[in-house]
């Protein structure tokens, strides 16, 4: 869905026609504000960290969708859905105890065009894969998958049996691919 | 989960839709008042000469002030609960009770001879009106709290504090009715204290429990 059709009015007049029974309407809101959504959530949570953009649009829909009775009809729905996901941007640097400014004139920013959910999103999933393993398998993982190890030279850097490298290797694998498999 | 599948999900459950905010506030507000008029007639009533008091302004000023922490208080806790752009919150509104408060200390200062200040300001009933205010005030805090968690505030903490002097003022209304100590140095001296307290508490149940 193009950006130029989620104006304000279009997706006033999507939520007013969901709020009044229209399931239809509804889920085309959902789509519009996912994507602008994604977009200032693109923009908000920088390269390096491991805060998913798609999780903050995924938890700012399901806010909108909980917390629908408080938008009221005569006002501007582009303000309410944005301090939404800002607030949701917020909750989630700040459940990783950092700090984050987000200002406010985020509303320009999302009337370009949407980003779609995608690749973008592939390396810092693996990447909080791997840094949820275990302290041991999180080491041999790097060491062989990322740094391009052989397991000889893993096992001696970290002092480890063939065989435990080997082991820890697959397992963490196992657990990487489980978990990827299971967001997905 | 795609998004895409959750889009789906949110979708097919449109038709489960809950009140406005405002009115699970109201009800909350006329609970609050119900429940603090409820313990002060069971408990210690209200003064005895009450007919005679009304007819002083003292008394009557007292009831300006609290209703005034209620107005501007419930006007902030309002709009706590729904989200808005900018982050503009007229905290500052909460300071109209407290004007009139300096006004009315000004109105007495002046008709009061220096020698009657400080036992007009210390009163009859310091330890009482500290521990009747908030006693009053922690039933209505929770409603309040509650009524705040059915909105979507973005700033919790913020609306937890206007819950509780929301609780105050309903508190310190009823409370004014038993209290004998009248003089606008008295209400200045104690009554903020216990209002405060409440306001304090309200701020860190709004911070964990007005998350959403």
């Amino acid at each position: 869905m193009g950006s130029e059709t989620c104006t304000e009015e279009r997706l006033a007049d999507l939520m007013r026609a969901a709020l009044s029974g229209d399931d239809a309407a509804y889920t085309a809101f959902l789509r519009c504000a996912a994507d602008l959504v994604r977009r200032m959530a693109r923009r908000r949570v920088g390269e390096g960290s491991t805060i998913l953009p798609e999780d903050i649009v995924q938890e700012t829909l399901l806010a909108v969708h909980l917390k629908r009775h408080t938008w009221r009809a005569k006002e501007p729905i582009l303000p309410w859905l944005m301090s939404i996901a800002r607030y949701k941007i917020v909750d989630a640097f700040r459940r990783r105890g950092q700090r984050v400014y987000v200002s406010v004139d985020d509303l320009a920013e999302v009337l370009a065009a949407p980003v779609k959910e995608g690749e973008v999103d592939d390396a810092r999933q693996i990447e909080r894969a791997v840094a949820g393993l275990s302290h041991g398998q999180q080491r041999v993982v790097r060491a062989i998958a990322i740094e391009g190890r052989s397991i000889p030279e893993t096992a001696n850097a970290l002092q480890m049996k063939e065989t435990a490298v080997r082991v820890a290797f697959h397992r963490g694998l196992a657990t990487i691919a489980a978990r990827i498999g299971r967001q997905t | 989960m795609k998004t895409d599948d959750l889009i789906a999900k949110l979708g097919a459950d449109n038709s489960r839709r809950s009140w406005s905010p405002a009115a699970t506030l109201l009800i909350a507000v006329a609970v609050s008042a119900i429940v603090a008029g409820s313990m002060l007639m069971l408990t210690i009533g209200v003064r005895p000469d009450i007919g005679a008091a009304l007819t002083t302004w003292r008394f009557d000023f007292k009831f300006v002030v609290t209703l005034t922490v209620v107005a501007s208080a419930y006007s902030l806790l309002h709009r706590a609960l729904f989200p808005r752009s900018g982050t503009h919150f007229p905290l500052w509104l909460l300071l109209a009770g407290p004007t009139l408060l300096l006004a009315g200390i000004g109105v007495e200062l002046i008709g009061m001879p220096e020698a009657g200040w400080a036992m007009a300001a210390i009163g009859k009933n310091a330890v009482f009106c500290l521990t009747v205010i908030p006693a009053l005030g922690i039933v209505p805090l929770g409603l309040l709290v509650w009524a705040l968690r059915q909105g979507a505030p973005t700033r919790p903490t913020l609306g937890g504090f206007c819950a509780g002097i929301l609780a105050g003022g309903i508190a310190a209304t009823f409370y004014a009715a038993n209290c004998t100590d009248d003089s606008p140095l008295f209400v200045a001296t104690w009554y903020p204290i216990g209002v405060v307290v409440l306001g304090a508490v309200g701020a860190v149940l709004g911070r964990y429990a007005a998350r959403w």
